[in-house]
């Protein structure tokens, strides 16, 4: 359970990248946050992985504060940030080092066969590609058994094609072992398919918007009209929110507009 | 499930060059650099013993070799090539050990960057030999002035590359770090380390090319034994070969250090993802 209660941040130099966003994840939930560069989609992953203490509000995880990175909380970024210098199996069992030699080694062996790279467990990340190199980040963000993971943006470096594949391949995942799911994206499809709830936020200070549900069945056909229809709802609750902020725009002094958060 | 299939294509690609690279090739690529000395020496013995020069200020391969076979049955060459290494080795671990620890404090902590940088890069400035009137007076004219001299070399390339190094970690990787939640030793161990370790050897290099440099001028300074002194000898009695002998000595252990340095360290970089790898050199 992902409480973020009030949660707010302001950057040293005075601008306001957040403000109030309170929200409940229950466990099991996946969560998207869609919304136009800038309106702190990042800022707000980042303050609840524990990575940037919020400036004011607080996170909790299963009634625990988060202020700095927590043991429930997984977090898997843009980039796969695998550490060059290990290998591929290595990399994967970064987070296990406390557990016994024969206990992380069966542990990685599984989370590799899971992300269908148990051939890969010797290679050095620099000879994968790079959709198998974020499917190794996932495994190892997966592999200490989380109970909250957030993705930045996970896939958004990707073709469309890997992109479609890593979408199926973390709701596998996530049917094993159902963890809370907290996604930025850009891609509105991508939050579609994957989220029970469509946050779309609205930027300067970047809040929530508007709550989508989109309670289809999974797997989700991309096609279907359902489907449509929930995108439009987010496409034209991403247009309110900017409608907004031109409105405001036009209020606002002119030097403001060149600050942007993400 | 399509994971899989998504990129099974690509090991194809991958197969290793080496199969073209056996036989001949692997000894040839090397064998070319070896031509052009090679064929000035063979050049300069055959014109000396033709008479076309008396050899006596350049002397020939032939005369060098003599010299070094004379020192080296004497015993002579073991106890200067001893007194060069030791000397070279205090320096090295001494400037190495300074400039691993300040290099790291100051890469690490902006305030002592702040505090200690300027001062050392002022020092940098000096030319190091300016320095050996001062050593000698400070330190006597013996060994331990010499191995200072030889440490203030070594120090600033180690210095610099170090700091230079762990200011410029990848602050993405050390948040992996964060997120597991490594603690500070940890963090030391497991990501700074490993991540300044190729710009460390580029450092130790630097630093022992310097070394090697400075024991020169340290021997120069004063010394009954080593190859700087075996120099000096050969300057003053008129014996070209036994100067040449002691330059040849020193290309040998300075490229042999460079190499074990090199060789040390190898199996710690293979993960480096580098524009010429090993073997293309």
């Amino acid at each position: 359970m992902l409480t973020l209660e009030n949660v707010g941040k302001t950057y040293p130099n005075g601008v306001r990248a957040l403000d109030g966003v309170s929200l409940a994840v229950g466990p099991g939930e996946i969560i998207a946050i869609v919304g136009a560069s800038g309106c702190g989609k990042s800022t707000l992953l980042r303050a609840a992985s524990g990575l940037d203490a919020p400036s004011h509000g607080r996170v909790l995880v299963d009634g625990d504060l988060v202020t700095v990175p927590h043991e429930k909380i997984g977090i898997i970024f843009q980039e796969p940030r695998l550490l060059p210098w290990l290998s591929v199996a290595d990399n994967v069992g970064f987070g296990l080092a406390e557990e016994t030699r024969a206990e992380r080694a069966s542990r990685v062996a599984g989370a590799l066969r899971r992300v269908g790279l148990s051939d890969k467990a010797n290679v050095w990340p620099r000879e994968l590609s790079g959709g198998q190199a974020q499917r190794v980040a996932i495994a190892r963000a997966l592999v200490p058994r989380p109970e909250v993971l957030l993705l930045d943006e996970p896939f958004s470096a990707l073709d469309a094609f890997t992109r479609i594949d890593l979408q199926d391949h973390l709701l596998d995942l996530w049917s094993d072992l159902r963890p809370t799911l907290v996604m930025v994206t850009h891609d509105v499809d991508e939050a579609i398919v994957l989220a029970d709830r469509i946050l779309v936020m609205g930027p300067r200070p970047g809040h929530i918007f508007e709550e989508v549900k989109a309670d289809l069945p999974r797997p989700r056909d991309r096609q279907s009209a359902a489907f449509d229809a929930i995108k439009r709802r987010v496409l034209s609750a991403l247009d309110g929110s900017l409608k907004r902020e031109r409105k405001a725009d036009a209020d606002a002094s002119p030097g403001e507009g060149a600050a942007m958060w993400w | 499930m399509t994971v899989v299939s998504m990129d099974a294509g690509i090991e194809l690609v991958t197969a290793p060059p080496a199969a073209r690279s056996n036989g001949l090739a692997r000894f040839a690529r090397p064998l070319l650099g070896l031509l052009v000395p090679v064929v000035l020496a063979v050049g300069w013995e055959v014109a000396v013993r033709a008479g076309l020069s008396n050899g006596r200020l350049v002397p020939p391969p032939s005369r060098i070799y003599a010299q070094f076979d004379e020192l080296a049955r004497s015993g002579e060459l073991l106890r200067h090539v001893t007194a060069t290494l030791l000397r070279v080795a205090a320096g090295f671990g001494v400037g190495t050990g300074l400039g691993t620890v300040l290099g790291a404090i100051s890469g690490y902590s902006t305030l002592m960057r702040r505090l200690i940088d300027p001062s050392l890069q002022a020092l940098r400035a000096v030319p190091s030999i300016a320095w050996i009137p001062l050593f000698i007076l400070w330190l006597g004219i013996f060994e331990t002035s010499k191995v200072a001299l030889i440490a203030a070399g070594v120090f600033f390339p180690v210095y610099l590359g170090v700091m230079g190094a762990v200011m410029s970690v990848d602050r993405k990787i050390v948040e992996v770090g964060r997120v597991f939640r490594l603690s500070g030793v940890q963090m030391v161990w497991r990501i700074l380390l490993p991540a300044v370790l190729p710009a460390y050897v580029i450092a130790l290099r630097a630093g022992l090319g310097l070394g090697w440099m400075f024991v020169v001028a340290a021997e120069f300074m004063g010394a009954s034994e080593g190859l700087g002194y075996l120099l000096i000898d050969g300057q003053q009695l008129g014996k070209p070969a036994e100067i040449v002998a002691a330059i040849v000595a020193f290309a040998l252990l300075g490229k042999t250090t460079d190499w074990l340095i090199v060789g040390v360290t190898a199996p710690f970089l293979r993960w480096e993802d580098r524009f010429a790898r090993a073997g293309d050199a």
